[in-house]
């Protein structure tokens, strides 16, 4: 009876042995297989912003698509342009254009990048709601993040020191408005550094006189709670508020075009994914994931 | 009877195995965490350690200084700990020496509860609730400050400092007592003339291990103390913590860069730190428990 048990489990064992194997032995196989239509498997890489985006699609795609495998890595736009140009991913996708210098290389290489505009994201800048400012050009919101502003007073508001919120430095956003408003300086070091979107929503109806920045899907949702303040390109231009429409039409400056790329016009079952990221299902996901539709 | 001798020297190894477990999975992350940090020490350069600021991320120049990290876990443990300590010891004392049966049989298991409240709900009620109890009480300008963060650690350490206060003074002699009672000492002279300082190795490890606890924790930090890595010793300020900084940037670094290795730096320290403070707590208990 004892005896019985052991071998039992000792059967057990190889078996679950061998299972693993096999796993390993497919999981290897996996980037090879060629794509039929309606089977195989796609692989995107690229853009840390987009990972949480570009999974959700990945994932309701799959459920629609059993036979279908979809992987999705981060590693930042450049790896992924850089995976598509090595042939190493079917999609890339990327928080910024493709740069002259990848353009040239990708002719080198005879590999031909087709962009896919997939979704849209702005950034939007915003106050406590009983704060006088309205809007505030992109030269003064890199002064206050920067620490080179730290009252309100010196953008013609009230005498109150300026409570700078920030996301967390692991954050695309975080890195996206470095970039962009503060022209690749260093935030200051005062500025609260928060885990979440919803943080900062909190804090910014909670302090009277916080500044904070949200991706506008969230900034949409908590107007009640939250003022969502115009953005100025220059000191004399007209103050823009973000939306959908501003977004799209490229007038809003804190905003940007997500893509997808491919080598080539897509086809087969990258086609019919890229599809479904344009269809209205999946231009749902982009909102719910706090980006704004193209469609 | 050979047999019987075999059966005994296989349980003695399972056994010893088993309990040895523990010490094997210590080791391994120590050597994990060193396998993984050790590469900063030639590139960027060990120094970079001790600057006075972090910043990971930038497109300028990366600094990995860890001084305001450590700073940061400091403020916020310190004050906690004088926060704790007086309700810690004092509940301990009430419920070993003067409640009731039947009152001990109720603030037990709530004592208990308050320790299993998972810290990203008292994160929560913190943000929520106490966050702008304080920025009202002390007219600040914002309420995700250290101290926010050092009372709800407080509230976190307060049951550990309480369980293991009160053996400690559960355990005194009824002698040393009964010596004092005889020669009129009151109940409360007897309690902070007797029974505290006999048992104050105790209550001391008690408190070592609460900061233990307080120092590792990071749910409830990264939610309330504003994460702003500031080198500071004011409580009003917003600090970054050492756990925080892990928890909130080891999901999205590159893996392998400069960044990654400065997470297991901090990391180690941390390690280091709450290694010392079990240490020491280990020691003193055990001179206490010695004089049993």
């Amino acid at each position: 009876m004892k005896y019985g048990n052991v071998k039992k489990s000792a059967r057990l064992i190889i078996m679950l042995f061998a299972v693993m194997c096999m796993m390993l032995l497919s999981a290897c196989g996996g980037g090879e297989e060629q794509a039929e239509e309606g089977t195989g498997s796609i692989t995107i890489k690229g853009s840390d912003t987009m990972v949480h985006l570009v999974s959700s699609w990945a994932e309701q795609f799959m459920n629609a698509n059993a036979e279908i495998e979809v992987s999705v890595t981060g590693g930042g736009s450049g790896t992924g342009i850089a995976a598509l140009l090595n042939g190493t991913t079917d999609i890339c996708a990327a928080s910024r254009e493709i740069k002259p210098k990848e353009m040239e290389l990708a002719d080198q290489k005879g590999i031909e990048p087709v962009e896919y505009t997939v979704a849209l994201d702005g950034i939007a800048v915003c106050v406590h709601p009983e704060n006088p400012i309205s809007e505030l050009s992109l030269e003064q919101l890199k002064k206050i993040y920067t620490g080179a502003y730290t009252n309100w007073s010196q953008v013609d508001g009230p005498d109150q020191p300026i409570l700078v919120l920030s996301r967390e430095s692991s954050s695309g956003t975080y890195v996206f408005f470095q970039e962009h408003v503060l022209e690749k300086e260093d935030y200051t070091d005062q500025a609260r550094l928060m885990p979440a979107t919803s943080s900062i929503i909190q804090s910014a109806s909670e302090d009277k006189w916080a500044i904070g920045y949200v991706g506008l899907g969230y900034a949409e949702e908590a107007t009640n709670k939250i003022k969502v303040i115009g953005v100025k390109e220059t000191a004399e231009s007209d103050a823009i508020f973000p939306s959908v429409e501003t977004v799209l039409d490229q007038t809003y400056s804190i905003a940007r075009p997500l893509h997808l790329y491919t080598n080539g016009e897509a086809s087969g079952i990258t086609l019919e994914f890229i599809n479904y990221c344009k269809s209205p299902e999946g231009q749902k996901i982009v909102k719910e994931t706090g980006y704004v539709p193209v469609s | 009877m050979k047999s019987k001798a075999w059966k005994e020297k296989a349980a003695k190894i399972v056994f010893s195995s088993a309990s040895s477990t523990a010490i094997l999975i210590v080791l391994l992350i120590f050597l994990f965490l060193f396998k993984e940090a050790i590469p900063f020490i030639k590139d960027p350069g060990i120094s970079k350690l001790f600057g006075t600021s972090w910043r990971p991320v930038s497109f300028q120049e990366e600094s990995f200084g860890i001084v305001p990290l450590l700073t940061g876990s400091f403020l916020v443990t310190i004050l906690a700990t004088i926060v704790a300590v007086p309700f810690g010891v004092i509940g301990a004392v009430y419920i070993s020496e003067v409640s009731s049966k039947y009152e001990r049989e109720f603030l037990k298991p709530f004592i208990e509860l308050l320790a299993g409240i998972p810290s990203v709900v008292i994160g929560f009620f913190g943000l929520v609730v106490l966050a702008p109890f304080i920025k009202a009480v002390f007219g600040l300008q914002s309420g995700l400050t250290a101290l926010t963060g050092a009372l709800l650690l407080a509230l976190m350490a307060i049951p550990t400092i309480i369980s293991i206060s009160e053996d400690a003074i559960n355990s005194v002699p009824k002698t040393y007592k009964e010596a004092s009672f005889a020669v009129g000492a009151s109940k409360l002279q007897t309690i902070w003339k007797v029974t505290v300082p006999a048992s104050i190795s105790g209550i001391t490890a008690a408190v070592m291990l609460g900061m233990g606890r307080v120092i590792g924790e990071t749910m409830a930090v990264l939610m309330v103390t504003g994460n702003a890595a500031i080198t500071t010793l004011s409580p009003f300020e917003s600090v970054r913590t050492m756990t925080a900084t892990i928890a909130a940037e080891m999901g999205e670094v590159p893996f392998g860069s400069d960044h990654y290795r400065a997470l297991f730096w901090v990391g180690i320290a941390l390690l280091i730190i709450t290694f010392g403070l079990n240490m020491i707590a280990q020691k003193v208990f055990s001179r206490y428990g010695g004089r049993q």
